[in-house]
């Protein structure tokens, strides 16, 4: 017993520790600024079209990539195909290439040089300095946050509620509208709050692709860069208390309204 | 009519070969095998939800096994009920009615006479997870009932189930079958068996074995396997001499070191003897009159059973009796007293080894 209250305190202790590396460096920007700077900053409209632009962008990038990305995410957790593994990497490609040189990569495929990128001015729309860019960057970035935690909630609704729906005489798509995607809602939420919020915080991707119209994270390097430290913070503060508040809501939207009982 | 015609289904590393099965309307078909030996797989495999290697799977004479799943006239109980636990009893029941394409009032009595047939009618605005094993089997029944379908296919529907709720849903099966349905149950308890069929099929590694009426599985076992499945406790592994008594064909039946003589027109050989526990007499002394197998044992235990209690005697090789409470007290038997044991030799069935 007295061991297992060592080793307790011992693992509260290096959590503890851990906490405290990720809330202190974010104390000390709200403690650095003070309250009429950040409402000056909230009132600066560059600053305000900026974070608007952040968010609406990054909450684009999700919405137009989860049609595509649910289902997939119900493939991979269902049925084993050739390539599964092979897929499964690929997915997980945008976690570990840094992100500069996926900017890079899609610079290639998307300027307007690029027979696809060429293609798509033919059509009006144009990626480089643009927001359709910088949709694609943070979808290209965040996609793995959403697909995998999909994954993961339709691995977790037992196969035979499936069968047993198709055995009532629903078809395969009622199956999936009514009883695999409803189970793995929860999931799904999820996955799209944490794809949401890391296309808000990407920069290395974007940066490349769409330096301007300014994001708010490169907004907050420019500030940096051209300015220093004291300048860079309200800004700062402000995006992150923005941040975390809509990532607290979102949260608590999907996490805890409904318990299913699988 | 339901006919399986040399189905032969592969599931993973799973087997089951040359199924050959008639389910006739009205039937109560129960498929008793133990477990692994493939029923919930043929089951699924009826439902659509595997494609069978080859064989046909005919009703009424048409080949249905590439049907789709939706389009079969089949549904089936899963032995966990499968419920959809987002959803209430009510919408997990009108699940199966949404393909009938009724009206919504259409839709309310069908809901409503479905309910009042399973007795579920107080659970309507409830969540699975709130219910009991019997009240879930019940509404997994009543959802399976609204689709229509011409044959229910039951996995295991009460082996999860406590002693009371068995019975009540074992009533409600029988009045199912009652009011004409065609049920095709599968499970690996005999005295479920003997409760609720009409008929019954015994699966042993993947095979048919047997089919019959459960009292001519149970009276007349074709293998040692089904002998011992339906619950026979005398089942001897031992090699037939056969000779001829005065006109009568008779066997001498070597088990071990013991000897039983029984009646049987089989040639001998490697094979198997079989006696009920009821067909074993026990006395307290030995009997003037010559008896058939007759031999001294001991007392080996005395444990109840359903009807009596079941007496094990050691006379060389381990015999169970079976024994009313009345003559069991009389005999004041217990673990170590010795006893006298007679078998007729017509009540013993010898089964030769299949070549």
């Amino acid at each position: 017993m007295r061991r297992l209250d060592n080793l307790h305190l011992a693992f509260t202790l290096l959590g503890g520790t851990l906490l405290l590396f990720i809330v202190a460096p974010l104390v000390a920007v709200f403690l650095r600024t003070s309250a009429p700077q950040l409402v000056q900053t909230a009132l600066d409209p560059e600053v305000r079209r900026s974070i608007g632009l952040t968010l609406w962008t990054s909450m684009a990038a999700t919405l137009l990539c989860a049609v595509p990305a649910i289902p997939l995410a119900w493939l991979l957790a269902r049925r084993r195909f050739p390539l599964h593994s092979l897929v499964t990497g690929i997915i997980d490609l945008p976690i570990v290439i840094p992100h500069s040189a996926a900017g890079i990569a899609l610079l290639g495929v998307l300027a307007r040089n690029t027979p696809a990128g060429g293609l798509a001015a033919k059509l009006g729309i144009e990626f480089v300095s643009h927001p359709a860019g910088i949709i694609v960057a943070m979808a290209f970035v965040s996609l793995p946050f959403l697909i995998h935690s999909a994954r993961t909630g339709f691995q977790a609704v037992p196969e035979r509620l499936e069968r047993a729906a198709l055995n009532l005489g629903a078809s395969p798509t009622r199956a999936f509208l009514t009883i695999s995607l409803p189970l793995a809602r929860r999931s799904i939420l999820t996955g799209l709050v944490l794809m949401w919020a890391r296309g808000l915080s990407e920069f290395g991707a974007v940066v490349i692709i769409a330096y301007h119209p300014t994001i708010a994270p490169v907004m907050i390097f420019e500030r940096f860069g051209s300015y220093g430290l004291r300048h860079a913070l309200p800004m700062t503060a402000l995006f992150v208390l923005i941040c975390l508040l809509l990532f607290v809501v979102l949260r608590l939207l999907a996490g805890d309204r409904d318990h299913v009982a699988a | 009519m339901l006919r399986l015609e040399r189905l032969h289904i592969r599931v993973g590393g799973f087997e089951l070969r040359s199924i050959d099965l008639e389910v006739r309307e009205g039937d109560y078909f129960v498929l008793l095998g133990a477990s692994g030996s493939g029923k919930t797989v043929l089951l699924e495999t009826l439902a659509g939800l595997h494609r069978p290697v080859a064989g046909r799977i005919l009703v009424d004479g048409s080949d249905i096994s590439r049907d789709a799943i939706q389009e079969r006239p089949m549904a089936l109980v899963y032995q966990d009920q499968a419920l959809f636990p987002h959803l209430s009893v009510r919408r997990n029941v009108a699940y199966g009615l949404e393909r009938l394409r009724l009206d919504r009032q259409e839709k309310a009595l069908r809901l409503q006479e479905l309910e009042r047939t399973v007795g579920i009618g107080a659970l309507d605005r409830r969540m699975p997870a709130t219910l009991s094993g019997g009240e879930a089997q019940r509404v997994a029944l009543a959802r399976a009932l609204a689709r229509q379908p011409r044959y229910l296919l039951l996995d295991e529907p009460l082996s999860s189930l406590d002693c009371g709720a068995r019975s009540g849903l074992r009533r409600l099966l029988r009045s199912l079958h009652r009011q004409g349905r065609t049920l095709l149950h599968v499970t690996h308890d005999f005295e479920e068996a003997l409760a609720l069929a009409s008929r019954v099929a015994v699966l042993e590694s993947g095979r048919i074995v047997q089919t019959g009426t459960p009292l001519e599985v149970f009276r007349h076992p074709r293998s040692q396997f089904v002998a011992r499945f339906v619950g026979l406790r005398n089942v001897f592994q031992g090699r037939l001499e056969s000779c001829d008594e005065g006109g009568v064909t008779m066997g001498r039946f070597h088990v071990e070191d013991h000897v039983f003589s029984v009646m049987t027109d089989e040639a001998g050989g490697p094979g198997c003897l079989l006696f009920r526990g009821e067909d074993v007499c026990l006395l307290s002394e030995r009997p003037r009159a010559e008896l058939p197998n007759l031999c001294h044992g001991r007392v080996t235990e005395v444990t109840p059973a359903r009807a009596g209690l079941e007496i094990g005697v050691d006379i060389g090789v381990e015999i169970v009796a079976l024994l009313g409470d009345e003559e069991a007290n009389r005999l004041r038997l217990r673990p170590g007293r010795e006893v006298w044991v007679s078998i007729s030799s017509a009540a013993g069935r010898y089964i030769a080894e299949a070549p």
